[in-house]
């Protein structure tokens, strides 16, 4: 495995550590933490809705079925938080296996595969908010413990650097699947899946395993602000605030790319800064502010925001020359 | 080796009041360039897509290699050795031409840099080996046509669909390609193709088959073909075979 | 049967009642899907923002039903501009950005509401809000019977308008056959435009008769455009009368599981419907093909 395609990613996660290393109040920790949590369900999002196409509007699905079992499963059954982790990432995959499973095989896509994982989330949600082995509309509280041995902490600066770690693993991840058959194979069914299937791509097979990856990694992401909050319910885990994080980053930052859902988060989260000075507490305004960007960043720049940088970069050096 | 390598049995397909293609049977030989003609709409395409697997059939058997693919997926197919162009070109935009090409030979070889290589390789052959960098929407038709080949021919079909290749180009394009896919057909790739060039159809195939309104209705060596009068009849009309009389009609 | 038979009677009227509302929020959508072939995800939010326009018309005096005329024709012009200048230009004609765009302006239509007028939940009060009519076996509640005929009427209206009109028919050109409308002089981007308006105007109407029913909060929206999803993919996208009785059709439904399942579990049973729908039969009771 050579190391040349990996270097920028190096490069991004040193300054990402430089800027975590400088984070001194425990509000900007957490809005740190909180930016790359989302990042890492923007990359699991990548994945599906970036190199294979198929756009997921109910990604929560996922986020919080690794953010209730990881809580439930410590809070409830007394399960190490280590495997209580792990299984709460298979069970987001299990989750996108059989929510992708039912939908790609009905035929499913574009807008009506939207609105199917859409439902689905939503379903999930309305259960989790009634069931009681999820703590019903009150949610479920992790224990606080601090320890090793608890994946908890009595700082905060511990979290941050397992987040970033998280960070460049997810953009390590989808580089190295860029760059195997199965990279190839997701953009190939993206652009014509017809042309694909005649080249002898199993369009199926691929499409459930681009969701069941993508399903672990924001399940992952879900896991990860269990530990950190230490409380989950059901408009946390499964409301539609992450389902419309996790894509905006991808759209604003650049679909289909490796840094795309990186640059996103970080331009929402400052977007969301600007919003919140400007307009100080009143609701909503830093949503419509990036519903105002989504719509822009489609309408704009069809390559997000590095598509923008990429293409200015290029007039520049046209005009040096 | 007397076993055809595609044989179609009674194969009909109908779109809701529309029958595309009507009770066809027929068997192309292994080896050799076999051509498949007719008027616009009579259905050939169609024919193409069943045995690609892009479609299925309403009725009818096909049988590839010994094997009854009736029921098989298109991919599946594809790995047991059919390969098919477009005839409404479609390269995956955003891709290089090397990368098209390579989608294709990831088939038969999962590994990235054996991949790539191959696809060269096959770009090669059709002489896109100049363009294998260049972005494939910026092609020129006659370009796209050879990329839709390429990337087909690196999947190491046993069969080779071409639907119209030729469609769209120039004289001096024609005579460009038509050695590609004599030398297609000499690396012992069997190839069926649908063509309207006729100079194209006489110089490269043995035998040919006649479909019009879905149904076949001649097949032989090339010069024979054309003269038959329900052939002239089906292109140029009803009582056209008298007008013209007997005689060489051939292109 | 777990009731008794006049209870159930009642949860069906009223659920007829209901489900007319629901049908004429439901026509819209499916109507700018037949013509525009896209998924308008901001249809509930433009019908939240429709429900404060006739609630800040209220406290300004001006009755719901009164108000009905004049906010359809603001909604229309407020349509016909969205779709021209932004979902269409936005959206350069792609399928995948019509979705984005839409799903990024109903975020900004939910969340100004929410910035305006704050989260909390409105009612209103007007003087035949609590009138009955005594039908024996059930009480019909005045504004409830009121949604119904208008919802028909306006149904019944834009059916005509399909049919006999000129734009009408313009309209279903388009929505059959874009090429060949552009052949013979009618201009797609136009069609569009009205087809968006109509869609917004009737949610107007819609929101007139729902607030004397109901409440309105910025999140209200969200709660009406399942519904009418379910009942657009139920009967069929793009098909107007399988919108009008799919919605009078889960009206009922919602009414009889509310009844016997209870209130939170009435919106799952929504919610299954239409992923069962999506995954069986895609093209609805009598739509064309998805």
């Amino acid at each position: 495995m050579t190391i040349r395609p990996y270097l920028s990613i190096l490069v991004a996660v040193a300054i990402l550590a430089l800027a975590v290393s400088l984070a001194r109040s425990n509000t900007f920790a957490n809005a740190i933490v909180t930016a790359m949590i989302v990042a890492i369900a923007g990359y699991g999002w990548n994945l599906l809705g970036g190199y294979a196409g198929q756009f997921s509007f109910g990604h929560a699905a996922f986020f919080g079925a690794g953010a209730y079992v990881d809580a439930v499963l410590q809070a409830r059954y007394g399960v190490n938080a280590y495997p209580a982790f792990a299984l709460a990432v298979l069970a987001g995959a299990g989750v996108g296996g059989a929510i992708g499973y039912l939908s790609f095989r009905a035929g499913l896509r574009g807008s009506y595969f939207a609105l199917i994982t859409l439902a689905f989330a939503e379903v999930m949600r309305i259960i989790a908010n009634a069931a009681p082995i999820a703590g019903g509309a009150a949610g479920t509280l992790i224990r606080l413990d601090p320890s090793l041995t608890h994946f908890q902490f009595q700082s905060r600066l511990p979290y941050l650097w397992i987040a970033l770690a998280f960070v460049a693993f997810a953009m390590a991840l989808t580089r190295w699947v860029e760059r195997r058959r199965f990279g190839a194979y997701l953009v190939a069914v993206r652009e014509n899946e017809a042309a694909a299937r005649a080249l002898g791509v199993d369009a199926l097979a691929v499409k459930l395993r681009a969701i069941l990856v993508s399903a672990a990694l924001t399940a992952l992401a879900g896991a990860l602000y269990a530990q950190y909050f230490l409380f989950v319910d059901a408009s946390i885990a499964f409301g539609p605030w992450i389902s419309i994080e996790a894509l905006m980053g991808p759209i604003v930052g650049g679909l289909g790319t490796v840094f795309g859902p990186l640059v996103g988060a970080l331009a929402l989260h400052f977007l969301g800064e600007f919003a919140r000075a400007v307009a100080g507490r009143i609701p909503g305004v830093d949503l419509a502010l990036f519903g105002a960007l989504l719509i822009l960043a489609v309408a704009l720049a069809r390559d997000g925001v590095q598509g923008v940088a990429i293409g200015l970069a290029r007039k520049w050096r046209a005009r040096g020359a | 080796m007397t076993e055809p390598l595609v044989a179609t049995e009674n194969l009909s397909k109908r779109f809701g009041g529309l029958t595309a293609v009507d009770d066809v049977t027929l068997a192309i030989p292994r080896g050799g360039v076999t051509g498949l003609i007719g008027p616009n709409g009579a259905g050939k395409t169609t024919l193409f897509s069943l045995i690609s697997g892009s479609e299925t059939p309403t009725a009818g058997r096909i049988v590839f290699d010994g094997r009854d693919v009736t029921r098989l997926a298109a991919h599946v197919r594809a790995a047991l050795g059919v390969g098919r162009t477009f005839q409404i070109t479609q390269p995956f935009a955003g891709m290089s031409v090397r990368e098209n090409v390579a989608i294709g030979a990831y088939l038969r070889h999962p590994r990235r840099d054996e991949a790539l290589a191959r696809a060269a390789q096959a770009a090669e052959r059709v002489g896109l080996a100049d363009k294998l960098d260049a972005p494939a929407s910026s092609l020129t038709v006659s370009a796209r046509k050879r990329l839709e080949v390429a990337r087909a021919l690196a999947t190491e079909p046993k069969l080779l669909l071409l639907d119209e290749v030729l469609a769209g180009l120039n004289p001096s394009e024609v005579r460009d390609i038509v050695p590609v896919v004599r030398a297609l057909a000499g690396d012992g790739v069997t190839i069926l193709m649908i063509e309207h060039v006729m100079q194209a159809v006489m110089s490269l195939c043995a035998h040919v088959y006649v479909l019009a309104e879905g149904r076949l209705i001649a097949d032989g060596a090339p010069a024979e073909v054309t003269r038959d009068r329900h052939v002239i009849e089906a292109y140029l009309g009803k009582g056209a075979a008298d007008r013209i009389g007997g005689g060489n009609v051939g292109a | 049967m777990l009731a008794p038979p006049d209870i159930v009677a009642a949860a069906i009227v009223n659920g007829l009642m209901t489900g007319a509302v629901y049908a004429l929020v439901a026509v819209g959508l499916t109507l700018v899907y037949g013509v525009l072939h896209i998924i308008n995800f901001a249809h509930g939010a433009i019908l939240g923002a429709a429900m404060f326009a006739a609630y800040v018309a209220y406290r300004a005096g001006v009755d719901p039903y009164l108000a009905m005329g004049p906010l359809a024709a603001a909604f229309f012009a407020l349509g016909y501009g969205v779709q021209r200048l932004i979902i269409g230009p936005a959206s350069h004609g792609e399928d995948r950005n019509v979705l984005l765009v839409t799903l990024g302006l109903s975020i900004v239509i939910e969340n100004l509401l929410l910035a305006v007028f704050s989260s909390d939940t409105r009612t209103i009060d007007v003087p035949y809000g609590f009138s009955t009519l005594d039908l024996g076996f059930v009480l019909l509640a005045l504004p409830k019977m009121v949604a119904f005929g208008v919802s028909c009427v306006v149904g019944a209206a834009l059916w005509a308008l399909l049919t006999a009109t000129d734009t009408g028919k313009a309209i279903r050109a388009v929505a059959k056959e874009r090429m060949g409308a552009t052949l013979v002089g009618i201009d797609p981007p136009r069609v569009f435009a009205v087809t968006f308006g109509i869609s917004a105007a009737c949610l107007a109407v819609a929101a007139c008769l729902l607030l004397p029913i109901y409440y309105v909060n910025p999140r209200v929206g969200e709660a009406y455009v399942l519904v009418a999803f379910t009942i657009v993919v139920l009967g069929g996208m793009g098909s107007i009368p399988g919108a009008m009785i799919g919605g009078l059709l889960i009206g009922v439904v919602e009414s009889l599981s509310g009844l016997f399942f209870g209130d939170s579990l009435g919106q799952l049973g929504i919610y299954l419907i239409f992923i069962l729908v999506l995954l069986l039969r895609p093209t609805g009771l009598f739509g064309a093909a998805a």
